[in-house]
């Protein structure tokens, strides 16, 4: 499944992750090489193999649906590289 | 070097007990063994003034006849648990001046046991590499060197910080986090022991997630009963964390008898691939023997899915990296380069925040769960995931734990050249720790050897999960015959 120069694209775009054109070629070939080392996983027989998707597969607990923690816009909003009248501050998302 | 940084923490303890010295002394000398070692990069962050004021308090505690388990204690901390009011960064650009308003639940457990933070370790940015030359921070350097050289050489990763913190005496022992690997390899590379507990012991909460069906927290220390005492400090079951275990914690150091006979120890015929040099080898084979010696049966097992282990891993753990960093937009923290437009934004902040590694993984992931490929590589490797965790569990039908290698080579140099030209080159240095992070079984390394330049080599025993205590009570027998000198 060897991928080409505008899957890179698309796969950064959906990374939100930008690749300057000059290292696209680059950036492909290395990707391929990965996914030609991990092809080797079709050798495995996997028929009638569960997923696993978690080790400690004993049921999640479950708990009260109550609030935990609440009030607490100071300390959420202490790292905000942007922050104003208590509010996450973000470009303009609306025309 | 003052003497009290050259303790184990059990020792320290004990000194602490009978009044042989006051914490405010131990700190300190571990404080002043820090800035004599500054150039080993190990510490991204030195909070002298908090270990001091901590070990004020112990002070006052020993005094009053009230210490907690282990008052007075200095220890580092990984930098990717997050600590309250002490910025935390995951050595990565893009959690730039990130200071966390609450603290990781293994760190609050080990604050109430009465430890002082001495300050944040270095580690490859986001945990994600076995060098710890992806930190953003720099390489740590490892404070062993080979024979007849001066090359500085790598710590392992990605607690490296910790591993090498604790070769040096930079602390008394240091949290560490292993997801494929990452305490065993650093302390195998820098002769100390580290043990990974079974996924599900130690919570998770506050600790920056790189794989979350993968990531654990375990100890980095002297030796075997340090591993012991803060292991017990550590676990336990955390209502902040669903996937942490309700399970009894025992008193691991109680399993320490030094009493194997007739314990089975299986040696799996895949950790002896055609090519294994010769040291590796022979380092496993006197392990073997001293088992043997001591009364431990010796049986051979296969664990037939070794070989897909790496490249399982490296679909899911860049998966579940991908989903997860997915949190690091430039709005709620860390870094953030402005855009026109909020895509814009993210992707100026993401690009300039993460190292290629990174986003090497990011892009891996993003890729394996994009539509139309999530069967061909996601569920195939989680099926292969169950493979693998398949056959530890017939292999322990047949054995109580297994000894392996803890890393096929030795410390390399840093910015080994066929490393840094292809990523799988470096990878393959997971290859004897991945497929364990994958069934999600307990494993320490211990060191057990030199290599012919004079390098740690590290043992790594395996056990059931939440058979810790069999685990260290077998690797306690090694290290006591080994007789591995410390740096």
């Amino acid at each position: 499944m060897a991928i080409d120069n505008e899957t890179v694209k698309r796969i950064a775009f959906l990374s939100r992750l930008k690749i300057d054109e000059d290292k696209i070629d680059n950036a492909k070939i290395e990707f391929n090489n990965i996914l030609n080392w991990i092809e080797q996983l079709n050798e495995v027989n996997t028929d009638n193999v569960e997923p696993l998707e978690a080790v400690n597969e004993f049921n999640l607990p479950l708990r009260e649906d109550n609030v935990t923690a609440g009030n607490q816009r100071e300390a959420v909003l202490f790292n905000a590289p942007d922050a104003e009248y208590g509010y996450f501050v973000v470009p303009k998302v609306v025309e | 070097m003052s003497d009290l940084t050259k303790l184990t923490l059990a020792q320290a303890l004990s000194g602490l007990k009978n009044k042989k010295f006051s914490a405010t002394e131990l700190t300190q000398a571990f404080l002043d063994e820090m800035s004599e070692n500054r150039h080993l990069n190990a510490y991204v962050l030195e909070t002298p003034e908090i270990a001091l004021h901590q070990a004020k308090v112990s002070d006052e505690k020993y005094a009053q006849g009230s210490p907690a388990p282990l008052q007075g204690i200095p220890m580092g901390i990984k930098d990717l648990f997050c600590t309250k009011g002490i910025r935390t960064t995951a050595c990565s650009h893009i959690l730039d001046g990130f200071i966390p308003q609450y603290e990781s639940t293994v760190t609050q457990k080990l604050l109430d046991a009465g430890v002082s933070i001495l300050g944040k370790l270095n580690l490859d940015e986001f945990a994600m590499g076995g060098s710890n030359e992806t930190s953003y921070f720099g390489p740590v350097v490892n404070p062993w060197k080979a024979n007849n050289s001066d090359a500085n050489l790598v710590a392992g990763g990605s607690s490296g910080g910790s591993a090498a913190a604790v070769a040096a005496h930079m602390c008394l022992a240091a949290t560490g986090t292993d997801t494929g690997g990452s305490i065993r390899q650093p302390a195998a590379f820098c002769g100390v022991t580290g043990i990974k507990p079974t996924y599900g012991r130690c919570s998770r909460y506050g600790i920056i997630a790189f794989a979350s069906s993968l990531d654990q927290a375990g100890p980095i220390a002297q030796d075997v009963r340090d591993c012991a005492i803060l292991l017990k400090t550590m676990c336990g079951h955390d209502e902040k964390d669903s996937t942490s275990a309700k399970m009894e914690v025992p008193d691991f150091e109680s399993f320490l008898t030094g009493d194997i006979r007739g314990l089975k120890i299986g040696i799996p015929s895949e950790y002896r691939p055609e090519g294994l040099n010769k040291e590796t080898a022979g380092c496993w084979d006197k392990g073997i023997e001293i088992l043997k010696t001591r009364g431990a049966e010796i049986v051979n097992i296969s664990l037939p899915h070794t070989k897909y282990a790496l490249a399982t891993y490296y679909i899911l753990a860049p998966a579940e990296a991908s989903s997860n960093l997915a949190r690091y937009d430039g709005i709620r923290y860390g870094l953030r380069v402005g855009g026109n437009h909020l895509d814009e934004l993210y992707i100026n902040t993401r690009s300039e925040g993460f190292g290629q590694e990174v986003k090497r993984r990011i892009m891996i992931g993003t890729y394996v769960l994009s539509a139309g490929y999530y069967d061909a590589y996601y569920l195939k490797a989680q099926k292969v995931r169950r493979l693998i965790r398949q056959d530890f569990l017939d292999a322990f039908e047949k054995c109580d734990v297994i000894l392996t290698p803890t890393s096929p080579v030795d410390a390399f140099p840093i910015g080994d050249k066929s490393m840094q030209e292809n990523p799988i080159n470096m990878w393959l240095n997971d290859v004897f720790t991945v497929s364990i992070s994958l069934a999600g079984l307990p494993a320490i390394s211990v060191p057990a050897g030199l290599s012919q330049r004079g390098l740690p080599l590290g043992l790594q025993v395996i056990g059931r999960a939440f058979d810790e205590g069999t685990v260290l009570k077998t690797a306690h027998v090694l290290e006591n015959d080994v007789k591995f000198v410390r740096k």
